[in-house]
């Protein structure tokens, strides 16, 4: 009776080969990194369409991707991180794209760990992943006002999601059909990412987070980056906070 | 001090500002970033309407008289720190229109060359 039992467990890799798949890599200004990370995504699989995003580089970032054969949007000027990655999320939904992987252009995130991200999304059990520093098996150290940041959205996040989330501000993340759809119509501003999280429960789609180890990038800790950093704090409190009184067009629901 | 129903009138006003502040940005015709400094102006009107003792200090502090006309300045520099700062986004914005315009009219242009380019490689291939 017992071999009867047994469950066909197919790689991650082979199932993978099933989804049009699309690599969303935001980038400014990342002329020593990107290169890295396109080679990177096409060696864990050649399968995924890699799409860089280019924010209005004053480098030769838009170039050194081009020469790596990954498709650019190279936008005529900086439309801040949100923007940047919506274009991206338009331009998966428009080509009939099934999965999208959200990796940044600065190499901090290890596109290997792209196995890990899109393991739920396969077996149906979120329409979203994101890669999380913070629980077991991820490890991080940042600047204390971005810390103090990170844990107050995350006990804020996880408040209003009724779900516990340990890391809102990860751009590490992928998201199946309908996460496209809704990122391409709707996606937030500045910081996004906090936001997005909300945004995607509110609609009723399903996130999971996953453990991963982030690169640690270098960081300026100036005067200026913790202001920006306080401002940034307060724009997305507010924005969750009017977020709560908000109605919700129902995006997913056409078609 | 500042007469009573000076400040319940102050105070009201600030009240109201904040509360169509805030039904803009939810109904989505004010983002976030463009509300944070209307919203630091109705607060602190708010503030100095509410706590009178603050306000006659702050006036006493730089010389003014009649506490009312403290909050009236304060109303007018944050008003004029607005102005100053929306000038500074259409600044950007229309430098940006600028280059969407520049961009359209050289995609226009390669766009209508290719297609000329096809037309006339097609009519030779049928001839």
């Amino acid at each position: 009776m017992a071999e009867l039992v047994q469950t066909v467990v197919e790689p991650v890799e082979s199932q993978l080969a099933l989804r049009r798949r699309i690599a969303i890599v935001p980038a400014l200004n990342e002329q020593e990194t990107i290169g890295r990370v396109i080679d990177e995504i096409r060696a864990f699989d050649p399968g995924f369409e890699i799409l860089v995003v280019d924010d209005g580089s004053t480098d030769r970032t838009a170039a050194v991707a081009e020469a790596r054969g990954a498709h650019v949007l190279a936008l005529p000027f900086n439309l801040v991180i949100g923007g940047a990655v919506q274009t991206g999320y338009q331009y998966a939904r428009d080509n009939g794209f099934e999965l999208a992987v959200q990796i940044d252009g600065d190499g901090q995130h290890n596109p290997p760990e792209v196995a890990r991200l899109v393991g739920p999304i396969l077996d149906g059990r979120a329409d979203m992943v994101v890669g999380t520093r913070f629980v077991e098996g991820g490890g991080y150290r940042g600047t204390r006002v971005r810390r103090v940041g990170i844990h107050l959205f995350a006990a804020l996040v996880s408040l209003m999601v009724r779900q516990r989330v340990t890391d809102t501000t990860s751009g590490f993340r992928a998201v199946n059909r309908l996460g496209i759809r809704l990122f391409a119509a709707d996606y937030p501003h500045d910081y996004p990412e906090v936001e997005a999280t909300v945004l995607l429960s509110r609609h009723g789609l399903k996130m999971v987070e996953v453990p991963v180890v982030m690169r640690i990038r270098e960081e300026g800790n100036s005067s200026i980056t913790t202001l920006r950093s306080v401002y940034y704090m307060v724009k997305v409190l507010l924005a969750l906070f009017v977020g709560l009184f908000r109605r919700y067009p129902k995006i997913l629901e056409e078609e | 001090m500042t007469p009573l129903r000076v400040s319940i009138v102050a105070a009201i006003a600030a009240l109201a500002l904040l509360v169509v502040i805030f039904e803009l940005i939810r109904s989505r015709r004010l983002q976030e970033r463009y509300a944070l400094l209307w919203l630091l102006t109705g607060l602190v009107i708010f503030v100095l309407a509410a706590w009178r003792g603050l306000l006659g200090w702050l006036a006493d502090l730089v010389g003014i008289a009649y506490p009312p006309s403290a909050l009236f300045v304060l109303a007018s520099f944050f008003v004029l720190v607005v102005l100053l700062h929306y000038s500074t986004v259409i600044s950007k914005l229309s430098e940006q229109n600028t280059i969407l315009a520049q961009r359209l009219a050289i995609l226009e242009h390669a766009l209508r060359s290719k297609e000329d380019e096809e037309e006339s490689g097609a009519s030779r291939s049928r001839s």
